[in-house]
């Protein structure tokens, strides 16, 4: 199994504050890797370095091949991350926003509806982004991510605010990564809807990642 | 899912960026609903002020002109960036994984359609209430050409120096004023030549704004990039 996420001992600051603190982490192609901890353990950071918005202190940080403190920004085309935040436009419509993400991936219009179905968003595709409620949002930013067709989908709380319906969606999202050569790391504290969704679980604390409990997906 | 790709040129990132841009300004009418009243009035104020003496209207008006569409590129600037800030946008854009000189490219280039739009309204404003004649329209159009793709280039520049400081209101204006004074000084001799002088007087002034326009569009281009990197 390829390696698409290799990090040996990881040294990530904010600030001054050691967020991971000589982190190592193996993710092979098509896991669904769960990540839990306590709050302030580093999980959000983890995510964000292996989207390649944060760069390593020091230590070796490998995503999809690429060194994240020499190309971080090459990383980015075949990552998509599903933050705390939406990444979207208030003034645009749901439609509108995805088409940029696709248009900037290079992916076709017609990709843009078949998301749209695939989030249950395709009735609001005409909201502007401010105009669309708590859960719909969340299915926005998972289309936008999704439209660009990621090797690496990163998720961060990906079930908060998420109705039963947004939650069954995204577990068709991720129960169907692997088929689509997809990899998914995935943040949640609620482990009880996420871990069934898991291959593999990791535990982040003090900005280690400390234990590895493995998993076969239920 | 197609699953299809097609690579992106940078043009076509720029395009993408810019027409972004403008979209959401066409809708959230900022610029038709603050930055253009702005303009107005800095016209209409100095219309007022100087009205008793009509000569020396006349012979500030390039002047206040320039002025004007420098106070609004600060406003436009700002605006640029400010609508990277809300809902991790600015992370958004950086994952997109879009070239930074294409960001660069369609920033500026959404500035200076939205100054442009504001130059012709102005423009129009200026020959109404100043009274001014325009003898070489070649002259003032070029200038204007030059001097707002000049501003739009620095103030994307300078914009994201500060989008990443906390006082970035209050900074991007002491940043980029004084870079930005030749273009204020080589657009206003160029439209005094163009308006009310002698047209042919108006190329060095011309060939200065040309070349600062292109030494900021070049210095964006290569360095906007890790700029955008770092102010995140």
């Amino acid at each position: 199994m390829s390696l698409v996420v290799r990090l040996r001992s990881v040294v990530c600051l904010l600030g001054r504050f050691p967020a991971l603190a000589g982190a190592d982490l193996d993710v092979g192609a098509g896991e669904i890797v769960l990540v839990t901890g306590p709050n302030g353990a580093g999980k959000t950071t983890l995510l964000r370095l292996l989207a390649g918005l944060l760069a390593p202190h020091s230590g070796t940080a490998e995503v999809m091949g690429c060194d994240l403190a020499v190309d971080r920004v090459a990383a980015r085309r075949a990552i998509a991350l599903v933050g705390h935040e939406t990444y979207c436009y208030d003034d645009l419509t749901a439609r509108e926003n995805v088409k940029f993400f696709a248009r900037a991936a290079g992916r076709r219009d017609a990709d843009i509806d078949a998301v749209m179905d695939t989030v249950a968003l395709s009735e609001s595709a005409h909201l502007v982004h401010r105009g669309l409620s708590a859960g719909q949002r969340r299915r926005l930013a998972l289309a936008v991510a999704l439209v660009r067709e990621p090797q690496l989908l990163l998720l961060d709380e990906p079930h908060a605010g998420l109705d039963a319906m947004g939650r069954e969606v995204l577990a068709g999202v991720v129960r169907r990564a692997p088929s689509e050569g997809r990899t998914v790391v995935m943040v949640s504290h609620e482990v009880d809807i996420a871990r069934p969704l898991a291959t593999r679980e990791v535990r982040v604390d003090g900005g280690l990642i400390e234990t590895v409990v493995p998993r076969v997906a239920s | 899912m197609t699953g299809e790709r097609t690579e992106v040129s940078i043009w076509r990132e720029a395009a993408l960026v810019a027409g972004k841009d403008l979209r959401i300004e066409a809708r959230a009418r900022v610029a038709l609903g603050q930055i253009l009243p702005f303009g107005l009035i800095v016209i209409l104020l100095f219309a007022f002020a100087l009205d008793p003496d009509r000569g020396v209207l006349t012979r500030v008006a390039p002047g206040l002109f320039w002025i004007a569409v420098l106070l609004a590129t600060l406003l436009a600037v700002g605006r640029a960036f400010a609508i990277e800030t809300h809902h991790g946008a600015r992370d958004g854009l950086r994952m997109t994984g879009l070239d930074g000189g294409a960001i660069f490219l369609g920033k500026a280039t959404a500035i200076a359609v939205q100054l442009a739009a504001l130059e012709v309204v102005l423009g129009v404003g200026v020959i109404v209430l100043y009274g001014v004649d325009v003898n070489g329209i070649g002259v003032v159009v070029l200038t204007a050409v030059a001097a707002t793709v000049g501003l739009a280039a620095t103030g994307t520049l300078y914009g994201v120096l500060a989008a990443g400081l906390r006082l970035r209101e209050t900074l991007l204006p002491l940043l980029l004023l004084p870079v930005i004074a030749p273009v204020m000084l080589g657009a206003t001799r160029a439209f005094e030549d163009g308006l009310g002088g002698v047209p042919g007087d108006a190329w060095p002034w011309l060939g200065i704004l040309t070349v600062f326009a292109v030494i900021y569009t070049t210095i964006g281009v290569m360095a906007f990039g890790a700029l955008w990197e770092e102010a995140a």
